[in-house]
């Protein structure tokens, strides 16, 4: 015999209202654990979709040019300053503070050149950090793995009359097309593709890019921040993100985090009550009983030990259940909230501990005021008979 | 020296603007040993002269020694360190722990006590024994006649060696062939050398004590 012998017996005894108890905190934990989950899971499905967009930092020269562009329709530019970057400058971006967010650096050489009677725009890559980045890329043959391989849009192929396989002339080379891309709609569908180091040979640029885009991780970091940090890096270079539809994702996410937070914050606050209601009534059914324990000599500490721990337990079992039917019902509301179909619930070992603690937390507080209450009767007043 | 010292002893409650004095001033000297009946008739004071006995009401003036300590000058919970080590108590209603099996319920003021759950076992099945419910320790109260149920609190009131038991009404809510029982019983165990202060109306009670205190008004007309 203990006095938690004493607390775990009262528990099996007042089965009903104990039960009551713990489902009003396990509701309030599962609440908590639903909406984190799922700001969580979102979060990932946008991080990837964030992926799957491709680039969203552009790293451009630096120049005092004006842009003469209106509508869409583009009328060139007045150029006063033209800088340039230089290829090797690219690797200070790597030694940003926020550099564990990049996922990939994709630079680009671009210059106009002829093949055959056609001026084409040949755009020099990295073809691993490109394919990398531009995941949405079917290519009819294969990627380019050599100097002397292209890679074509379907328009430039089109026009070229060339399929994979063929071969084409620039300035004396011969090149073999490896591959051609599936239509884009966008302005890859007009481009030709080369090694990074063939397209500056041919163009005459060696060493030099004409801009990088940056792929960044980042629904945690601020991409405002990492732009800031590149551009102090990068002095020469004008760096902008180019994320606005990702953005607003994200805001509304945010939002929705808010609105989270403030339903867990209620939902948590009325289990409070609950625990905080059903133990003071528990407490004052059992003044005779508290009579007893103080006649037989037991001190306040003790009284309080017997109700804090009953607390404790029940708190327990509703952290455990709460994190169990909130993961469940994450599970299931996950399909309806989030828009890609490979967004998942992740176990994560942070938010099983912090339910649990979270519970314990609420029921010992909650059942503190109850438990003093209980340690400061008057035996006798407890009694009566006495 | 007594093994309880009592002098002038008063007690007043107060509700409203009335003053109720249920102990007006009472010395009574108990010697280690003794089986004491305190009666009298309903409001005489005895319930109130037990509970400040018990240590768990403090009187209005007056003292109270018991084993040589000042009862009332304990400070904070002292007070209830000496109701665990030196008092044993026994109520009308019996007040058993429902949930509790007749052991755990004899256990229970052992549950502060360190000694190992073996012993605390041991030492509520000699008990139950000493009060004849040796075959009965796993039942649980309901499971009990009033009489057994009686039994198991004067067990529990016993388990840890008090120098004084403190019954109130033991008998109250039995018939009389088991209040005779019952009172047997504490008479076996006054003459093992318990100390035992009871508080009953029941006169036939008293042939089993050793002096009966009488109680009118707060004040002792005998003793």
């Amino acid at each position: 015999m203990k006095l938690h012998t004493i607390s775990i017996n009262n528990l099996k005894r007042r089965k009903a209202k104990m039960a009551f108890l713990t489902i009003g905190l396990m509701v309030g934990i599962a609440t908590i654990v639903i909406l984190m989950t799922l700001t969580s899971s979102m979060s990932r499905d946008i991080e990837h979709k964030m992926e799957e967009f491709g680039a969203n930092i552009l790293i451009t020269p630096q120049s005092n040019g004006l842009s003469m562009n209106y509508g869409g329709i583009g009328l060139g530019g007045v150029t006063f300053d033209q800088r340039e970057i230089r290829e090797e400058d690219l690797a200070a971006i790597k030694t940003i503070a926020n550099n564990k967010n990049i996922s990939a650096i994709a630079p680009k050489v671009l210059g106009g050149i002829q093949i055959g009677k056609h001026d084409v725009l040949l755009v020099g890559v990295h073809f691993d950090s490109e394919l990398k980045m531009k995941q949405w890329w079917r290519i009819f043959g294969e990627a380019p793995a050599t100097d002397n391989q292209l890679l074509l849009g379907s328009d430039a192929s089109k026009v070229l009359n060339v399929s994979s396989g063929d071969t084409l002339q620039i300035k004396g080379e011969t090149f073999k097309v490896s591959g051609v891309l599936e239509q884009t709609g966008s302005q890859d569908d007009a481009l030709v593709f080369a090694s990074l180091k063939k397209a500056q040979d041919l163009l005459g640029k060696q060493g030099r890019i004409t801009l990088a885009e940056v792929a960044a991780l980042c629904s945690g970091c601020p991409i405002s921040d990492m732009v800031t940090q590149i551009a102090e890096k990068l002095p020469d270079a004008k760096v902008s993100a180019i994320q606005q539809v990702v953005e607003g994702r994200l805001k509304t996410l945010d939002q929705f985090k808010r609105f989270s937070y403030a339903m867990a914050g209620v939902v948590v606050f009325i289990g409070s009550l609950i625990v905080f209601v059903t133990m003071m009534g528990s407490v004052n059914e059992r003044t005779t009983e508290i009579g007893v324990f103080r006649a037989i000599g037991f001190r306040k500490k003790h009284i309080m030990r017997i109700i804090l721990f009953e607390a404790a337990l029940v708190s327990l079992l509703a952290g455990c259940l709460g994190y169990l039917i909130g993961m469940g019902g994450a599970a299931l509301a996950l399909p309806l909230m989030a828009e890609s179909k490979n967004a998942h619930v992740a176990w994560d070992a942070t938010v099983a501990g912090g339910s649990v603690g979270l519970a314990l937390l609420l029921g010992l507080l909650a059942s503190l005021y109850p438990a003093l209450h209980a340690s400061k009767m008057d035996p006798t007043e407890a009694l009566r008979a006495l | 020296m007594a093994l309880i010292e009592i002098n002038n002893l008063k007690k007043h409650y107060t509700s409203g603007e009335d003053t109720i004095e249920a102990l007006a001033g009472v010395d009574i000297s108990i010697e280690a040993g003794e089986f004491i009946t305190i009666m009298g008739h309903s409001g005489s004071g005895k319930s109130t002269l037990l509970s400040v006995l018990g240590g768990m009401n403090h009187p209005t003036a007056g003292e109270v020694e018991m084993a040589g300590v000042k009862l009332y000058d304990l400070p904070g919970e002292e007070l209830a360190d000496f109701r665990a080590q030196h008092l044993g108590f026994v109520f009308q209603s019996f007040h058993l722990l429902p949930y509790l099996t007749a052991v755990e319920n004899v256990m229970l003021p052992l549950a502060i006590v360190k000694m190992s759950t073996h012993d605390k076992k041991s030492a509520a099945c000699k008990a139950l024994e000493q009060v004849g419910l040796g075959a009965k320790t796993d039942r649980l109260p309901n499971q009990l006649s009033g009489g057994e149920q009686e039994r198991v609190a004067i067990a529990r009131a016993i388990v840890n060696n008090p120098h004084i038991l403190l019954a109130d009404e033991p008998t109250g809510n039995l018939d009389s062939t088991t209040s005779e029982h019952v009172m047997a019983l504490f008479r076996e165990l006054n003459d093992a050398g318990q100390t035992i202060v009871m508080v009953t109306h029941n006169a036939e009670n008293g042939r089993y004590a050793d002096r009966t205190i009488a109680l009118r008004d707060g004040k002792v007309v005998n003793s």
